[in-house]
């Protein structure tokens, strides 16, 4: 090809180039705004994402601008990325197991709001991280192809192996990872042998919860591993009672979302009062049917009648941070070995 | 043999724009010139006779047989075209061996045969060669090689010389006299030079759009002035 | 001045990939580190990417070779172009779509199974495991494959299969003679570019794996950079990947040398051995099997799309802003992509044509020719954080996340436009170079009246290729998502993981059409006009 031409092809490309830069040049900013980050699901059109701005905006005489990124573990792996030179005035959206993480980084702030009326099962506090919704990690099952679901992990681990369960990976998902602690929390130290049990009953194990849940929805396993709220989704989106949780006997483990306000808020007083919103009813009032997870305060108005139908834990699991941190890899070591044997 | 080589009767095909008809009749052991305007039907005769086209209309009469259908292996007819006649990635013995047996099943005879048709056409030796290290010239005298190892009766030749020097054509011309000699076979050649037609030619046919206009003795083709068409091929314009 | 322009092309790359990885080896995180690299972890999956990635490799190219002899040798039959378009359209595809793609047809509750089961089976066949793995690559590559060595077959002299036909050849005989050392020529690029795509195929083995026994080292590169976040090991990784690869394909390609491109006369392609009775029935049995393989995913894709609510999904703006993303993104850098392909391609030639020069043109010839494949090798994860951490001292990240992301998709689509151009351009050159040289036909009017007429419907091609890659793409955009820049494939993951699998299908569905539209333009042209009339 002629050089020529190059030089001309170069020229408009540098012209496209600059136009889709273009898309990413944020609309006119207000005078004060508040960055949030979050994953990407929270600020879909039917995320909470926008009417959680809309309400907050109301109170602060504020812009809230949203940065989404794929899921809780990317938000992490983003602030590192980004390092101090982050814009984030706000970070919604980790959950507990990546909190000594977070932490780690010196990203984040004190919080210094009270929480006293936070609630969630098993109890949570820190001086740092916030909670803001939480859900329990289950099995959710299809009642036309399973007419006796497991009552335990034990049945579940020791069950018939023709009945399939699709899991995720515990090195690429947060579910996947949930499961592993729910396991390790169970059986502790037998945790591989149990594996090796249950490993005949895994169809596949997917890299995400997506793949997991659309295997699932084709019929290709009666089970799933996904959240206990799930089943509030289809009954109340889709009106059917088809997919249901099954409430396991030794208890549940728990996935607390949590948020932070970051040293280099660009206005500490403007992020401190969005954590205090978000612990309000307002917020909280948002999340049930929104983000399909359950608020930590009271709401304005009682949940939706398809909450009451879920199952409730009677007991719930969280293994500490620090402890998740510090062996997260010679679990999964474990779970590898148990996996992979033949 | 019988005293008729090869006819075409009453043959038509029909292209998106034209019509093309032929009708003519060659005697066995003659070399026959095909010449003609681009475009007036010279290739697409040739592919009939081959079997490489089949006509809507017509029959193919090839040795007193009908053939029209036939497929081109099951023809008496070896071809010749202006290049591409050799598998470039295969050794210039090889080629010639296909034309022995297309499965390339040689004994030693056969290997014989294939050294002795490359030494008939000067290239003694150059049996390892791959074509594109021979000249064009050389990969055309190959061609004609497995032309002489397939011994068909009836041997077209489309434009051989069309890419060759003037001396490599002298040459090539000289070779396949002897070759006609030798196997006493028909030969149809398509050319543009006038020269050709009088180093070689027993008859000349000739066509102008689609149609035969003219087939006759060398001799009164040269002589003659009442066809345009002819007029401009032989350079007698002015 | 080509060579000068190729050198910097050739430079950039080699800076992009360098400098993404420098960035991220300085970052030091502090971490203990997790552990020796080689431990029997890392060994143990790249014992299996090695091994499903080459029986991938050898699957799809076992198939393709029948069903692109059935399409050389069936040149006319109608709807001949229709399993063209067919063949391009895999490689569109974001893999979760063609996972579920494929399980409605292969999985347990899958057409397979449904029609098994009314047969009479009591237990469902399961594909998950390294079955499944290959039914999924071969879904993807087989197609490729089967394209590319048509195209091969289709640059052999039209004279040959009259020769064929006049020596009486039989159709095994011009298999052996004439197609196989086409083909053979071929295979080394065409295995190596399929070998590549399965060993740092990740989705699709996890999904259809059955377990964490069947990981590739992709796994491994990406659980190092998110989950761990550690970013040597994830370079250390991707070096391995990248060394142990590249030497498999050096193997090949010592035994196996590429071919001498022959010069074709441009005549019009007829066929002569594709009319018998038996081959005939062949043909028809290959070109079926291959439109049922890739086709039926299509199929059940297309089916659950129509079934959501389109017309509310493509009037909602989201739709809007995620289309014009993705159609932003993906022409610029198929743009880009066939520039620098095409580019990098002349000044291989021009370097290998000064061959008094010895070692040294050479070795730049074949660094060329490695770069554009070995990309392929290069985790657009650990080139997108790479680039992120380059880029933070200059301000906000997002702001320069369409450029990096259009680089990288530009960059991954390299060595599939180099493929399809490589062999174009030799042929061109070959018919073109000196006539055009000899009347001093060069520049703009070189380009306009010699260039683009001749290669206007391989640039096409390729263009067409590198636009549907990009389009499926979704590694590139991941790590830099934000609001503002949600790309079809990123929606369609994020409904996806919002339970809303009927809007997920309606996108697939979307998706796919916009792949077949571009593939329509690829193929452009592909429909030769017939010689004589149709027999």
């Amino acid at each position: 090809m002629s050089s020529s031409l190059h030089r001309k092809v170069l020229g408009r490309l540098a012209i496209a180039a600059a136009s889709i830069a273009a898309f990413s040049v944020s609309a006119a900013a207000a005078e004060k705004t508040l960055t949030v980050y979050t994953y990407e699901s929270f600020i879909t059109e039917w995320g909470p994402g926008a009417k959680v701005a809309e309400a907050f905006e109301k109170t602060c005489d504020c812009k809230v601008d949203y940065v989404g990124v794929a899921d809780g573990v990317e938000l992490l792996t983003r602030l590192k990325l980004e390092g101090q030179g982050s814009k984030a005035d706000i970070v919604l959206g980790l959950d507990t197991n990546l909190v000594a993480e977070a932490k780690a980084t010196g990203f984040f702030a004190p919080h210094g709001a009270d929480t006293a009326s936070v609630k969630v099962p098993g109890g949570f506090s820190d001086d740092t991280f916030i909670p803001y919704d939480y859900g329990h990690f289950a099995v959710v099952y299809d009642t036309e192809a399973l007419k006796d679901p497991p009552k335990s992990l034990k049945e579940l681990v020791e069950g018939d192996p023709s009945q399939k369960i699709v899991i995720e990976d515990p090195r690429t998902s947060t579910p996947g990872l949930g499961l592993l602690l729910w396991v390790k929390s169970v059986y502790g130290d037998s945790a591989g042998e149990a594996w090796a049990k249950l490993k005949d009953r895994v169809l596949t194990v997917t890299p995400g919860w997506s793949e997991a849940y659309g295997l699932f929805t084709k019929g290709e396993a009666p089970m799933v591993l996904s959240y206990t709220t799930s089943p509030a989704y289809h009954m109340v989106a889709e009106n059917t009672e088809r997919y249901q949780a099954a409430p396991f006997a030794e208890g549940h483990y728990i996935q607390i979302e949590v948020a932070a306000l970051t040293k280099n808020a660009k206005d500490p007083e403007l992020a401190r009062n969005f954590l205090t919103f978000m612990i309000g009813p307002e917020f909280q009032s948002i999340i049930p049917t929104t983000n399909w997870m359950m608020p930590v305060t009271a709401t304005k108005e009682p949940l939706p009648e398809a909450f009451s139908k879920l199952v409730d834990p009677q007991k719930t699991f969280l293994i500490p941070s620090e402890e998740v941190a510090a062996s997260r890899k010679a679990w999964i070591d474990e779970w590898l070995a148990a996996m992979s044997r033949n | 043999m019988s005293s008729t080589a090869l006819a075409v009767k009453g043959v038509e095909i029909s292209f998106e724009t034209t019509t093309l008809a032929f009708d003519c009749t060659v005697p066995a052991e003659r070399i026959v010139a095909v010449a003609g305007a681009s475009g007036s039907g010279k290739s697409t005769l040739f592919n009939i006779i081959a079997g490489f086209e089949q006509p809507e209309r017509g029959e193919v009469r090839l040795l007193g047989e009908e053939m029209t259908r036939r497929a081109p292996a099951e023809r008496p007819v070896s071809i010749i075209f202006q290049e591409h006649n050799l598998f470039a990635h295969l050794d210039v013995a090889t080629n010639v061996g296909f034309g022995i047996s297309p499965a390339l099943r040689l004994d030693a005879a056969d290997r014989v045969k294939v050294e002795d048709a490359l030494a008939r056409v000067g290239l003694a030796g150059f049996g390892k060669r791959l074509p594109p290290t021979l000249s064009g010239g050389e990969r055309q005298r190959v061609a004609l090689a497995r032309a002489f190892v397939r011994h068909r009766p009836i041997l077209l030749l489309d434009e051989p010389f069309a890419a060759l020097d003037p001396g490599m054509r002298a040459e090539m011309r000289a070779l396949i006299s002897d070759l006609h000699e030798e196997e006493g076979n028909t030969i149809l050649m398509i050319t543009h030079h006038p020269d050709d037609v009088r180093a070689l030619a027993d008859s000349v046919l000739f066509l102008d759009r689609g149609r035969i206009v003219a087939h006759d003795e060398v001799d009164r083709f040269l002589g003659r002035r009442d066809i345009a068409a002819i007029n401009r091929f032989l350079g007698n314009e002015g | 001045m080509t060579i000068a322009a190729g050198a910097f092309a050739l430079g950039g790359i080699l800076l992009f990939v360098g400098l993404a990885g420098a960035a991220l080896l300085a970052q030091s995180t502090g971490s203990a580190g997790a552990g020796p690299l080689f431990d029997a972890y890392v060994w143990r999956i790249t014992r299996f990417t090695l091994l499903q990635a080459s029986l991938s490799t050898f699957l799809a190219i076992l198939f393709a070779i029948p069903v692109a002899r059935a399409l050389a040798r069936q040149a006319s039959f109608p709807g001949r172009i229709w399993v063209l378009r067919l063949l391009a359209l895999p490689l569109g595809l974001p893999a979760l779509v063609a996972a579920l793609g494929l399980i409605e047809i292969w999985g347990r509750q899958g057409l397979l199974n449904r029609v098994l089961s009314a047969a009479g089976l009591e237990q469902p066949v399961s594909i998950y495991g390294l079955s499944g793995i290959l039914i999924a690559h071969v879904f993807f590559n087989m197609p490729l494959a089967a394209r590319l060595m048509l195209a091969g077959i289709e640059r052999i002299p039209a004279e040959y299969w009259r020769t064929c036909a006049n020596l009486g050849m039989s159709s095994f005989a011009t298999f052996r003679f004439i197609e196989w050392p086409v083909i053979r020529g071929l295979l080394p690029g065409i295995a190596g570019l399929i070998f590549m795509l399965c060993a740092t195929s990740f989705t699709l083995v996890l999904t259809l794996g059955g377990g964490p026994a069947a990981s590739t080292i992709e796994v491994a590169i990406y659980q190092a950079l998110r989950f761990d976040f550690d970013p040597p090991r994830a370079i250390a990784l991707s070096a391995l990947q990248v060394a142990l690869t590249g030497a498999l394909l050096l193997i090949l390609k010592f035994f196996a040398p590429a071919p001498r491109e022959g010069e074709t006369s441009g005549r019009a392609i007829r066929r002569f051995d594709g009319a018998g009775g038996l081959s005939r029935l062949a043909d028809r049995i290959w070109l079926v099997l291959a439109v049922i393989v890739v086709g039926l995913p299509f199929a059940a894709i297309a089916y659950r799309g129509s079934k959501a609510d389109l017309v509310r999904l493509v009037s909602e703006p989201a739709f809007h802003r995620a289309l014009a993303t993705s159609a932003t993104i993906a022409l610029v850098s198929a743009m880009i992509s066939v520039a620098i392909a095409a580019l990098m391609i002349r000044t291989e030639r021009l370097a290998l044509a000064q061959r008094r020069h010895g070692v040294a043109p050479r070795l730049f010839a074949g660094t060329i020719g490695a770069s554009t494949s070995f990309i392929l090798l290069v985790p657009p994860v650990v080139l997108g954080a790479g680039w992120f951490l380059l880029l933070r001292p200059f301000g906000d990240v997002a702001r320069f996340a369409p450029a990096v992301v259009v680089a990288i998709n530009a960059l991954m689509a390299l060595p599939f436009v180099h493929r399809v151009l490589a062999p174009a351009m030799a042929t061109h050159a070959a018919r073109t170079a000196r006539l055009a040289a000899s009347l001093g036909i060069g520049g703009f009017h070189r380009l306009r009246w010699i260039d683009w007429p001749g290669l206007r419907k391989p640039l096409f091609v390729g263009f067409s290729f590198a636009m549907a890659l990009s389009l499926g793409d979704l590694g590139a955009v991941a790590l830099f998502g934000s609001e503002d820049m949600v790309t079809l494939p990123y929606l369609l993951y994020s409904r996806m993981g919002s339970y809303r699998t009927a809007d997920a299908a309606g996108l697939a569905l979307i998706l796919g059409l916009l792949c077949l539209v571009l593939t329509v333009l690829g193929t452009a042209g592909e429909e030769r006009p017939p010689e004589g009339k149709s027999t």
